[in-house]
């Protein structure tokens, strides 16, 4: 089958979808973006976490068909052209990335948790991205990011 | 997408990031990553991104038996299956059907017997991943099923079924030093047992294999030792080295996971076949079959001591699960043994520690690597000494803990600094976390938002660990590491290039060498390259021995570099080498004046050195008496877990879990942190909640739905104290860093939940009705 979808904000066209592909699969291997990981691929690790109509999603959870004519927006489209993102550039400067296969879905869910809530406690950091694994951190330095990042916002 | 080279990992580079802080760095500083900001941004190639034109995919069958006879393959139907270019069997494979890290005994597809469930038997390629596994479902395996050893207690029992010709057992270590009938008027003993835990990488097995025009096959892989991988896959292939080229593709964790091949020779065996790129990438289910995991331990503990508690003996027996094929059990039962009584002083020991085979699945190298285990059990018998004398948990480990210039029990010297009581006064002096009733957030209790508890049934216990763990590979393995670096200076700027086969797994070794090329140097711009097989081997990523190792290598290979530079700028500037060194580019004399600019020195040239290095050589232990100079350095560390457990559900919260540890000399301050506060995740996960369950020698939970991994709320803040002894046998003084946390973390975890509860706790992971109806 044929699936349109908007990502990043240009729409992306793909044909011979089988009708059993997840969006993951469809961004990763059809549309050559492979920022979003593919670490349990059934929702319990939050590696693939992309935006769909503005929404968090696991993207491996997602059919590929249902993102026709949606809005898709995935880890490589957060930066501004050569500049990261806040978010980005804190998961940098905190050390939070060791092998970085929880990365990009751990910066989307950060990104989603500061733009409903600017200036998160710690337990409500917690709370927001307890649906992403991280095996290399512990976190002590992820939640170092979220909140250098929620104090570089405020700041601006 | 269109290409026609694979993508693969960005050569990594210290221009500067978008970011633009804390680039740069000597050792010491807390340099950033140089793969940081692709990996922020999805741009970083792990092996799983790969893509090539006109690649096709491979998908494993396995063996849904842990053992049977085949009898026959039939692959004709699934060969009629539109889009499949491949099938193969064992009959497919040219070389030897077999690999493996220390024995080759594990056939690259199975031919005449499959020994666990979920070993490869035939391999499909296909266009797509679906169609490939449609294909594979469609092979028909003619199974007899035979009897199953899957009891290791079981396994050296005359009438046990034999899992290979040669028997069960893969190694018996036994150690004897001091009275070979001590006693003491104090005795303590326990049985402990320890289930398998799975290393749990987040980046599935998977790679790119290309054929190649001259024959060959170029692959790019996640792997922990490029050259140990060459060595098997050209014996499964039958080709030699040079037509079997491999370049680390990005790894998504490995935490020993990868040192067996995975997806190695298929991809390879696939290409070679077809004729077109072979991608291959493991889903998570099929990972927990796809990788070793930690050895399950059933261990014998007593201590004997004096009523002070001073040690005077300590016997240990312990059995350690293996599964169907040897990986790297013998390694593992001469730490479990060597190391297997904790860093403490005993005048009298014996230890037997087995490996042994069985039709469980195989288990080899994860992070600790046998020390893990063992600490469990020294550790719970600790706390039972220093109840039984009645002196507190981290006074008894103050009074035997070990110092410079003990001997272990092996009769090994500890030459370098050996702070077991400074490491336990340091945590222990940390600060605590508030008592419950103070913490009226229902987020900070067990079960949290569950609202499950506002406090009743609620007991708090504080629990404390020591460890220490061989850095590197022991007795008498030739162990060493290869690095190229040259140095040229480029548009008026001077670049040194870094090129190891070192595996970056996600712990920062990319860092570390352009620290050490940076200091030693003195220039700003280090390139280091894409590791692969055309330069020597720089063995495993793993024995945290890397920065040790590797950094040894790199800071030699540097050293050369520097030598030949500077007796040119000697000639060049008419003074003497001595008193020259290299700093921002420049030539400096004795007092940091400058002499040179390094392009004038250099003009187009590029001064390039190898150096092949080694640590200092380590020995066999006796065969009778396990004694010997087996390790190379010890590491130690100690934590201090706090928790909360709700013994009405059985529900624990780990409330603080603190480390203390001596890394020597942090070459990465901020590195060695985040390795510190990871590994001790790891460690609290298999006290708690990490278990693959095997019943029957069949998996019942290979996903992350159902084998539970510590999330963000499992986790609790971790103070970190980190002392830099230096070893004056190392490389700056550096001591290995990532396993020693993973070690002591879980055991202090499992002492807090004692102490909270009042149960003796004998087993990890701690289940919930373990500790409720108290």
């Amino acid at each position: 089958m044929r699936v349109t979808t908007t990502v990043n904000g240009t729409e992306r066209t793909a044909d011979d979808v089988w009708p059993g592909e997840s969006l993951l699969y469809l961004l990763r291997e059809r549309l050559g973006l492979p920022g979003a990981k593919n670490a349990c691929e059934q929702g319990e690790c939050g590696s693939c976490t992309v935006y769909l109509d503005g929404e968090p999603v696991c993207a491996c959870l997602v059919a590929a068909g249902q993102a026709t004519g949606r809005e898709v927006t995935t880890v490589e489209g957060l930066a501004d052209g050569t500049a990261l993102h806040p978010v980005q550039e804190a998961f940098v400067d905190a050390g939070a990335v060791q092998c970085g296969f929880c990365t990009p879905g751990l910066v989307v869910a950060a990104h989603d948790l500061l733009a409903r809530v600017p200036e998160p406690s710690d337990p409500e950091i917690r709370e927001a991205l307890a649906g992403n694994l991280c095996r290399c951190t512990g976190y002590e330095k992820i939640l170092d990011a979220v909140r250098l990042a929620a104090r570089r916002q405020a700041a601006q | 997408m269109t290409t026609t080279e694979p993508t693969t990992t960005e050569p990594t580079t210290t221009e500067p990031t978008r970011t633009g802080a804390r680039t740069g760095g000597r050792i010491g500083e807390d340099a950033q990553r140089p793969d940081g900001t692709l990996k922020v941004t999805g741009e970083f190639a792990y092996s799983s991104d790969l893509w090539h034109d006109d690649m096709v995919w491979g998908v494993t069958l396995r063996s849904p038996h842990p053992s049977a006879r085949i009898r026959r393959v039939d692959v004709s139907e699934a060969l009629t299956v539109p889009g499949v270019s491949a099938v193969l069997t064992a009959d497919d494979v040219p070389g030897e059907n077999a690999y493996g890290l220390e024995h080759a005994d594990q056939p690259v597809l199975a031919g005449e017997f499959v020994r666990y469930e979920g070993e490869p038997v035939a391999l499909v390629a296909a266009d797509h991943p679906e169609t490939a596994r449609r294909a594979a479902a469609r092979i028909r395996v003619d199974y007899e099923v035979l009897p199953a050893l899957t009891d290791p207690r079981r396994a050296l029992d005359d009438d046990a079924p034999q899992v290979h010709p040669g028997g069960n057992l893969v190694r018996h270590l036994r150690l004897r030093r001091g009275d070979p009938a001590p006693t003491a008027p104090v005795v303590v003993s326990l049985d402990f047992e320890v289930g398998m835990q799975d290393q749990a990488f987040l980046g599935p097995e998977s790679g790119l294999a290309v054929p190649a025009e001259d024959g060959g096959v170029d692959l790019y892989v996640a792997t922990q030792w490029l050259h140990v991988d060459q060595r098997q896959i050209c014996l499964a292939l039958g080709m030699p080295p040079d037509k079997v080229r491999l370049t680390l593709a990005g790894v998504g964790g490995a935490f020993g996971g990868r040192e067996d091949l995975s997806v190695h020779v298929h991809a390879c065996l696939l290409a070679l076949r077809t004729g077109r790129p072979v991608k291959m990438s493991y889903g998570r289910e099929e990972s927990f079959y796809g990788h070793v995991h930690r050895h399950p331990a059933w261990m014998t503990y007593e201590f004997g001591a004096e009523p002070d508690g001073t040690l005077v003996y300590g016997k240990v027996h312990t059995l350690l699960d293996g599964g169907a094929y040897a990986s790297s059990t013998a390694a593992v039962v001469g730490n479990a043994g060597t190391l297997g009584l904790g860093p403490y002083r005993f005048p009298s020991v014996s230890v037997d520690a087995y490996g042994v085979f069985t039709n469980n699945p195989p288990c080899g190298a994860m992070r600790g690597f046998g020390c893990v285990q063992a600490a469990y059990a020294h550790e719970a018998l600790m706390d039972e000494l220093a109840a039984a004398v009645g002196v507190d948990p981290v006074e008894i480990r103050r009074r035997n803990g070990v110092q410079e210039g003990d001997r272990n029990i092996t009769g090994q010297v500890i030459d370098s600094a050996a702070p077991v009581a400074e490491l336990l006064e340091r945590v222990a002096a940390l600060p605590l976390p508030p008592p419950p009733a103070e913490r009226p957030d229902l987020r900070d209790l067990p079960g949290a938002v569950g609202n499950t508890t506002h406090g009743e049934g609620v007991r708090r216990g504080v629990g404390y660990s020591v460890t220490y763990k061989n850095v590197g590979f022991s007795e008498g393995f030739d162990d060493y590491s290869t690095a190229r670096v040259r140095l040229q200076v480029t548009g008026g700027e001077a670049v040194a290039t870094v090129h190891t086969a070192a595996a970056e797994v996600g712990q920062g070794l990319v860092t570390v060498q352009q620290q050490i090329a940076r200091t030693e140097l003195g220039v700003q711009q280090v390139v280091v390259v894409p590791a692969d097989t055309t330069v020597g081997s720089a063995g495993s990523t793993s024995a945290s021995r890397q920065t040790h190792v590797t950094g040894g290598a790199v800071k030699a290979a540097c050293e050369a570099v520097r030598t030949a530079v500077l007796q040119r700028a000697a000639v060049a500037v008419g003074r003497p080498v001595a008193g020259l060194a290299l700093d921002g580019d420049k030539v400096v004399g004795p007092g940091g004046e400058v002499l040179a600019g390094l392009a004038d020195v250099l003009g187009e040239d590029a001064v390039e050195e190898t150096v092949e290095w080694r640590h200092r050589p380590t020995h066999a232990i006796d065969p009778e008496t396990g004694q010997g100079d087996a390790h190379v350095q010890f590491a130690f560390s100690a934590h201090r877990a706090v928790v909360d457990v709700d013994t009405e559900l059985g529900l624990v919260k780990v409330v603080a879990l603190d480390t203390a540890q001596d890394v020597g000399k942090a070459i990465n301050p901020d590195a060695v942190v985040g390795q510190i506060h990871g590994g001790s995740a790891q460690g609290m996960g298999l006290a708690l909640m990490e278990e693959v369950v095997v019943t029957d020698g069949h998996v019942r939970n290979p996903s992350f739905t159902d084998y539970l991994l510590p999330t963000i709320l499992d986790v609790p803040p971790m103070q970190v104290e980190v002392l830099e002894y230096a070893d004056p046998h190392a490389p700056y003084g550096v001591r290995g860093v990532g396993e020693p946390p993973t070690i002591s973390s879980g055991p202090a975890v499992a002492a807090a939940v004692r102490a909270a509860c009042g149960r003796p706790l004998r087993r990890v992971p701690i289940r919930p009705e373990h500790v409720t109806g108290i």
